[in-house]
């Protein structure tokens, strides 16, 4: 690439038409992370500083959006607060200055950790079983293959709304309604499409001769795909992993009509932190902000597979 | 790891004498390829296809799942034409249609521009590019969520700023509340969300075209403009397909961020053919009614998603 700019070929653009795609690609970027920076942001300031008009851009960072996010307060006289022994914590002391005490934890642990378990279990399975069937369709002639392909892929497509409906029946019959059980199976099923054929798109790239050497040197067939074929594909399934945990923890619609409580993850729950009087953004957008975190630090990681991603495999680069 | 291996005698066999020897010592191929594919074949069977076979016959009966033990009837093809005939249905149907089309129709515009921009390569563009990813790897419900906040009239950031570059008093409209504005504001932030992926697959395709074509062209003299519609456009078109079509499926079945963004409203001028459904099978809890629909849903689909894989082998094959 960088060779082709120096020799000025005919096709590398010009000075000014490089100068004029900056210009407009680095302003859509800003534009775009706009929000993103916007909720980050509103996510240290106070409720009052949140909802201010006009909305405002500096402000004294605070921690009140996260303390509310994680407690649970009641409101209190100043007289009681000031009978209170002194606060030990600083959250304790952030609350007290607002005339509240904290009377508990919220329930963001517990949801939090519902969508790690759901997610990092279906993860786990889906890249599991989509490993194996990658495999076989990969290298062994397997009758209907095509279309075995074609309905592996054509059930991630399907509109979840409509296969909720059945679900719901189903998974209320089972007792498998708001468990982590049923959502991981759930979420297993969605990933395992997509795993299937980022991977037979890895494995169809690691040269077939590995496995033809390793199995004339004595190995078996499982032997040659544990200890050769698996190593080298070590990559693809990290992003394959990433991907379906990308899904998981973003998965709205069937958490929202299949769970309540327990197995509640957080999508769902996200929009219903509410404080004193409607929507309290500030811990909303603390939540919102733990939430999308990681999301946007696996962006980066993925980078160079995204393209692979999005499109099951099929375009590589 | 093999590299180090001395390779025995034996290396020169043949394929068919390798998996020949391979059979003696364990399981044969075949049966590997069935062990391998089979447990997902039966979870898909068992998650997806056994449900949609429940909800077919669901369609045929007056089933309510908030009163299961009212005995369901089997009411013919009644729920299709009731479907059919629901002039609510229709309603939603020309909203999702038309939120398809402009959503879609967006993202292409902005999507396909951004990425010939981006290929100019200018110094620093993989940065920027990462940065106008990420919108699109959110989670959908979270991203219609926050907008409500952003979109809030008053005190929200968007009206703030529409008011400073156009004078217009940011507490005058309402981008959620307002009936002309709404059906734009899901598209508006359907586009933010997902030009970015629009932009990444037409970037594929125009790394995809080689370099002595163009260099043909210049050679004959052809003009910028014409080397953009005889080369560029065709080249991408397999590309912007698969993107099309992937974006039209997946908005065609739009449910977590416009649910949180307007649920539907004002009135139902938002609401998709999906957030009906939703509100059949768990608001009303008309379970056949809604069965029916979402076999209707399945139908488009699946029909759609045969265009997709299509789609998607002629890009391999590049």
């Amino acid at each position: 690439m960088t060779d082709l700019a120096l020799q000025q070929s005919v096709v590398a653009a010009s000075p000014r038409s490089k100068t004029f795609a900056a210009v407009v690609v680095i302003a859509y970027a800003l534009i775009a992370t706009l929000p993103i920076v916007w909720i980050i942001m509103t996510s240290f300031k106070t409720q009052e500083d949140a909802i201010a008009y006009p909305p405002v851009v500096v402000f004294h960072p605070s921690m009140e959006g996260y303390v509310n996010l994680f407690t649970i307060r009641s409101r209190q006289t100043p007289e009681f607060i000031a009978s209170l022994p002194p606060a030990e914590t600083w959250y304790d002391r952030d609350v007290r200055k607002r005339n509240m005490v904290i009377a508990g934890p919220s329930k963001v642990l517990p949801r939090f950790v519902n969508s790690l378990v759901i997610g990092f279990g279906s993860t786990f399975l889906a890249v599991f079983l989509g490993t194996l069937a990658a495999y076989a369709f990969s290298r062994f002639k397997v009758p209907l293959a095509d279309d075995l392909l074609f309905f592996i892929l054509s059930t991630r497509m399907m509109p979840p709304i409509a296969v909720a409906i059945p679900i719901y029946l189903m998974y209320r019959t089972l007792g498998l309604a708001d468990s982590y059980l049923g959502m991981i199976v759930l979420y297993t099923a969605v990933n395992v499409s997509l795993a299937v054929w980022l991977l037979k798109g890895f494995i169809d790239e690691i040269p077939r001769e590995y496995e033809e050497a390793a199995l004339v040197d004595g190995y078996t067939r499982l032997q040659a795909f544990v200890k050769v074929v698996l190593p080298q594909a070590i990559t693809g399934i990290a992003a394959t992993a990433i991907f379906c945990l990308i899904f998981a923890w973003n998965e709205y619609a069937f958490a929202l009509l299949l769970t309540s409580g327990d197995a509640q993850t957080m999508p769902p729950f996200i929009p219903f932190i509410i404080g004193e009087g409607g929507q309290d953004w500030p811990a909303v957008a603390a939540a919102t902000t733990l939430f999308v975190l990681p999301i946007l630090i696996f962006t980066v990681v993925l980078r160079k597979h995204l393209l692979r991603g999005i499109t099951f495999g099929a375009v590589r680069k | 790891m093999l590299a180090n291996k001395p390779f025995p005698p034996e290396g020169l066999q043949t394929k068919a004498q390798t998996r020949a020897a391979a059979r003696l010592r364990g399981l044969s191929d075949r049966t590997i390829a069935w062990l391998f594919i089979l447990p997902t074949i039966v979870l898909l069977l068992a998650i997806n296809i056994f449900p949609l076979i429940w909800a077919l016959r669901l369609s045929f009966t007056n089933f309510k799942s908030n009163m299961p033990s009212v005995p369901a009837r089997n009411v013919g093809i009644d729920n299709y034409t009731d479907i059919l005939t629901d002039e609510d249905i229709w309603y939603a149907m020309q909203v999702t249609a038309r939120f398809v089309f402009w959503s879609v129709g967006l993202e292409v515009l902005l999507g396909f521009g951004l990425a010939l921009l981006i290929n100019r390569q200018f110094r620093g563009h993989s940065f920027w590019t990462t940065l106008i990813l990420l919108p699109m790897m959110l989670s959908p419900a979270v991203v219609g969520n926050f907008w409500t906040f952003l979109l809030q009239p008053q005190t929200g950031l968007f009206n703030d700023i529409v008011g400073f570059f156009t004078g217009i008093p940011p507490n005058s409209f309402q981008m959620i509340g307002d009936v002309p504005l709404a059906p734009w504001t899901i598209v508006m932030v359907d586009a933010w969300m997902w030009t970015p992926y629009v932009m990444l697959i037409c970037l594929a395709g125009l790394r995809s075209i080689p370099d002595y074509i163009y260099e043909a062209a210049e050679v004959d003299r052809a003009s910028p403009w014409r080397q953009f519609w005889s080369i560029t456009l065709p080249m991408t078109l397999p590309f912007l397909m698969l993107a099309i079509l992937f974006r039209g499926i997946e908005n065609f079945k739009m449910f977590d961020m416009v649910n949180l963004l307007t649920s539907g409203g004002p009135g139902s001028v938002t609401e998709t053919v999906s957030i009906t459904l939703k509100r059949a099978a768990f608001e009303k809890w008309r379970t056949g009614y809604s069965s029916a629909l979402a076999i209707i849903l399945f139908v488009v689909v699946f029909g759609a998603a045969n265009i997709y894989v299509k789609a998607l082998n002629r890009v391999k094959q590049r």
